[in-house]
């Protein structure tokens, strides 16, 4: 008798679906990513036109006066479907546990000197808003905006927004009692120094053009926003002063923006580089919330960094116009 | 003249490190069997961790390719940004 080993070797007869290969220029082997973003984004039949907007459908690119022919060209550098997008912020969430473990553990806030503290509390806690209304702007880029390679990344931006604004709430947490919180809250609602940027995101609220709303909120605030206060507040200022538990428990928000940066830029730069209509029209976008947001940056500024906000907030300008120029956009 | 080969499971984590030592190794040959994909190049074969990251579009650890490494031949020389197997002492 004998007994025998073999391997068959069964091949697929096509390497990937149909409306795949449509958007792949042929039968090819496709990643997950492209899997689950060419084909997905329903194109026709719709249900009949909602009662609250009856002069578009359901899905509606007319929506943006950006015009793409193929609104799948705003593909995501970083490649992110469902399950590398959780997985990546799972790991990311990991440490973020453990710098909050590491601090309560070695009662680092306790260490950092009160005027400090209290200086940190008072720039970051309101800041939990900004993100808010964050969430709520990619939320309705995902709900508006046409295309799923335009709107799954947004999705995930809006949740990663959440995750912003509740990091910052375990950090008000973390430094000082639950009523910090509320003090944050009235700071954003009362205090002069933050009027400018609540004006800012209530306005970007009721954009009604999604990819306007992406350039207002996800570049020309985001752009600003991050690097003042996470570079140059809380690496340069609060941490070199004794808040370095302050910048542990905001390690996030710095690496995920620049992460993030990555996909911003390269929606804009294929977007504007389609037509001249487009380049003119976005770069008309960026140019005109650049400079609100610099305004109302400029008391923040103030607040967290004094006499050296302005010269903060003008690097950081200056660091957002080379950004934009690499993306092909003329400011 | 010798080969080196490196043998990967054939799966969606290995595909970018495959396409990334296709890319950088003109002499190389892809062999498929179930499950296997094994990779023969004359002489010596280089894996660069920057060009897998043009592949997957995310920083990546180069240490990751053990997760789905099935086996190799050849000397080794590695470091955080490449893994270069030959036969040259």
């Amino acid at each position: 008798m004998n007994i025998d080993l073999q391997a068959r070797e069964i091949t697929p007869l096509r390497n990937t679906y149909a409306h795949v290969a449509q958007h792949m220029g042929g039968d090819k082997v496709a990643s997950r990513y492209q899997e689950a973003t060419f084909g997905a984004q329903p194109m026709t039949n719709f249900h009949y036109r909602p009662t609250w907007d009856p002069a578009h459908e359901l899905f509606d690119a007319s929506r943006s006066r950006v015009v793409l022919a193929d609104w799948y060209v705003l593909k995501d550098p970083r490649q992110f479907y469902y399950a590398t997008w959780t997985m990546t912020r799972a790991r990311q969430q990991d440490a973020v546990e453990s710098s909050f473990q590491f601090v309560e553990s070695r009662g680092m806030v306790g260490m950092i000197p009160d005027a400090v503290r209290e200086k940190a509390l008072r720039v970051l806690l309101p800041l939990r808003h900004a993100a808010w209304g964050a969430n709520m702007n990619n939320a309705s880029i995902a709900a508006y905006g046409f295309g799923t390679a335009f709107t799954a990344p947004a999705m995930f931006h809006a949740m990663d927004n959440l995750g912003v604004a509740q990091y910052l709430t375990r950090l008000g947490l973390a430094m000082a009692e639950p009523e910090a919180l509320d003090a944050g809250k009235q700071a954003w609602l009362d205090d002069p120094h933050w009027q400018g940027l609540r004006r800012y995101v209530e306005d970007t609220l009721v954009l009604q053009d999604p990819f306007e709303l992406f350039v207002a909120q996800n570049l020309a605030l985001d752009g600003l926003l991050y690097p003042l206060v996470y570079t140059h507040f809380v690496d340069d200022h609060i941490a070199l002063q004794g808040g370095t538990a302050v910048a542990m428990l905001t390690s996030f928000m710095p690496e995920w923006h620049d992460e993030t940066a990555r996909w911003v830029d390269a929606l804009v730069k294929v977007a504007a580089a389609e037509s001249d209509a487009n380049r003119a029209l976005i770069s008309q976008w960026v140019s005109d919330w650049s400079d609100r947001a610099q305004a109302a940056l400029t008391p923040v500024a103030d607040l967290a960094l004094g006499a050296q906000g302005p010269a903060a907030l003008g690097e950081v300008m200056d660091q957002f116009r080379a950004r934009c120029k690499k993306a092909g956009l003329a400011l | 003249m010798s080969n080196v080969f490196i043998a990967f499971q054939h799966n969606e984590e290995s595909r970018p490190v495959i396409d990334a030592i296709v890319a950088d190794n003109p002499g190389a040959q892809v062999v498929h069997s179930p499950g296997l994909v094994k990779i023969d190049a004359p002489n010596s074969l280089t894996i660069r961790r920057s060009t897998i990251e043009e592949q997957t579009g995310r920083p990546y650890d180069l240490q990751q390719i053990h997760i789905n490494l099935v086996t190799l031949s050849g000397h080794i020389d590695e470091d955080d940004d490449q893994l270069t197997l030959s036969w040259r002492h």
